[in-house]
């Protein structure tokens, strides 16, 4: 098989938009989550969630027209548009520009959504169902499918490879970059962009979360204080939104163009529960397995891993399952890693939280430092392994573990190891 | 220019995301203004909503230029 690198990478989150300014926050113990303010949440039960600010780029905001022509913004949804920008930021990074056809050849994009256009269905809907079914937009349909955001990045930067989408829920970012990676080792292309976007805060989205339980509710009056993974107070998790997109290299055609290579792949693994549409199984099973079939991808061993950036959304059952799973597969090993939960900073993004993650993850092996669990204050159970509570710790990373699981019962697991 | 030739020249600025000095009578919408098919498919909704008339699809293929696009609602405005 060939080597896979990562050699580009862009964030927008609820910390902002910009990779070095979201690190930095994150790494500070900053919090993005915030009271809802773009639409009434009255009627909702959350009233509390991670979005991106607005704002110039220079200041670490979200203004659409530094990065996508007005034209082509109304053709988008908005999480085409995190998509987009998160895009940007990877490919510049990355300085690759494919020129010839066989270059455009062998560039690809895989980038996912767990929901896709949910606003601009729902804003559609709303149209038809007042009896202006004519009034609907051609560009209703193209602006809110999931692999749309893979189409418009293709379009902009002339990748003319495999052109593929991830939707496995909040899977998707892990099992989008995986897959991508597969499809470099595999001989199908030399680069991949990849990653996940999402855009689900708003009413739809939050009500539908709100009534499957999922959703933090008792923190209402201290937004910040909402997400707090492990901890005995928490009580579901806060939505968040954004992208993250990480350009994926073949190892040699990175040496050859001189790239900043930031990690290396090693090791990717995936399971089904087969279990509840939303519940993780017993000893959260599939956790396990995925983590184990990293390993064997890799050919990599827990006694390898210095830190994990784990699901841990904040929800009373998950997180407990998911460390669980981390002390089965870990052992003895399990009190040397450091463990945490960057959601607790950015809320959960969907389908765009795995992502985001590993690149957290592969920024943890740049500068050997684990980012913090914040608002964990009294863990619900004690655990030998070391969560980071409330600030980063400094240790040496070489290689860092990102857990990801959604709703079906999917399981995505990766690994990122120092390139050398 | 009357009124509706000045509105109609707004609402393609606005669509297209064209320069106003571009947008002449004689301008064709996708030859001369990069407009696609759903582009010239939204632009005639927006002509539609804005003047209150209805533009039926036979119609609407007919409409390829702004001049084009002035006179049927000229023509649709003085019936």
């Amino acid at each position: 098989m060939r080597r896979v690198v990562v050699t580009g990478m862009g964030i927008v989150c609820p910390l902002g938009v910009g990779v070095e300014h979201v690190w930095k926050r994150l790494i500070n113990g900053e919090s993005g989550i915030s009271a809802i303010q773009s639409f009434d949440t009255t009627e909702l039960t959350a009233k509390i969630a991670g979005q991106v600010p607005a704002g110039p780029s220079a200041e670490g905001g979200l203004d659409l027209a530094e990065w996508i022509p007005a034209k082509e913004v109304k053709k988008m949804d908005r999480f085409i548009h995190h998509g987009m920008v998160a895009a940007a930021q990877a490919m510049a990074d990355s300085g690759y520009v494919p020129e010839t056809e066989e270059e455009k050849y062998r560039a690809g994009v895989m980038i996912g959504s767990g929901i896709g256009g949910l606003q601009t269905i729902y804003e559609t809907s709303v149209m038809v169902h007042e009896g202006r079914a004519k009034r609907v937009s051609p560009f209703f349909i193209p602006a809110a499918l999931i692999n749309l955001i893979s189409g418009q990045v293709s379009i902009r930067y002339g990748l003319k490879g495999p052109n593929h989408s991830a939707v496995t829920a909040c899977a998707t970012g892990v099992h989008a970059i995986g897959d991508a990676s597969r499809l470099i080792a595999y001989g199908d292309a030399d680069v991949m962009v990849a990653g996940g976007a999402e855009a689900a805060v708003n009413p739809l989205g939050i009500a539908g979360f709100c009534a499957s339980r999922a959703l933090s509710t008792g923190f209402n009056d201290r937004p910040t204080e909402g997400s707090r993974p492990w901890d005995k107070d928490r009580d579901g998790f806060v939505m968040g939104e954004g992208a993250g997109v990480v350009v994926l290299e073949e190892y040699e055609h990175a040496k050859a163009r001189g790239a900043k290579i930031y990690a290396e792949i090693g090791g990717y693994g995936m399971s089904g529960d087969a279990h509840h549409i939303t519940a993780p199984a017993e000893h959260h099973d599939g956790a396990f397995r995925a983590m184990k079939a990293a390993f064997k991808n890799g050919g990599l061993s827990p006694e390898d891993v210095d830190y994990i950036n784990a699901h841990g959304t904040s929800t009373p059952m998950g997180d407990d399952l998911e460390l669980e799973a981390v002390e089965n597969m870990f052992g003895a090993h399990g009190k040397k890693v450091a463990m945490s939960s960057t959601k607790s900073a950015i809320g959960h993004l969907l389908g765009a939280a795995g992502a985001v993650e590993t690149i957290f993850s592969i920024l943890a092996i740049r500068d050997n430092v684990a980012p913090p669990t914040l608002n964990l204050h009294n863990p619900s159970r004690e655990s030998v392994v070391n969560r980071v509570p409330l600030t980063a710790q400094a240790r040496k990373i070489d290689v860092a573990l990102s857990n990801s699981f959604g709703f079906g019962g999917t399981n995505a697991s990766i690994l990122f190891k120092r390139a050398n | 220019m009357s009124e509706i030739a000045d509105k109609v020249k707004k609402i393609v600025v606005e669509h297209l995301g064209v320069d106003e000095a571009k947008v002449t009578p004689e301008a064709s919408f996708i030859d001369d203004l990069g407009a696609d098919s759903l582009d010239t498919v939204e632009l005639v909704m927006a002509f539609e909503e804005a003047f209150g008339v209805e533009i039926p699809e036979d119609a609407a293929e007919k409409i390829t230029t702004v001049k084009d696009a002035i006179d049927y609602i000229e023509k649709q405005k003085a019936e």
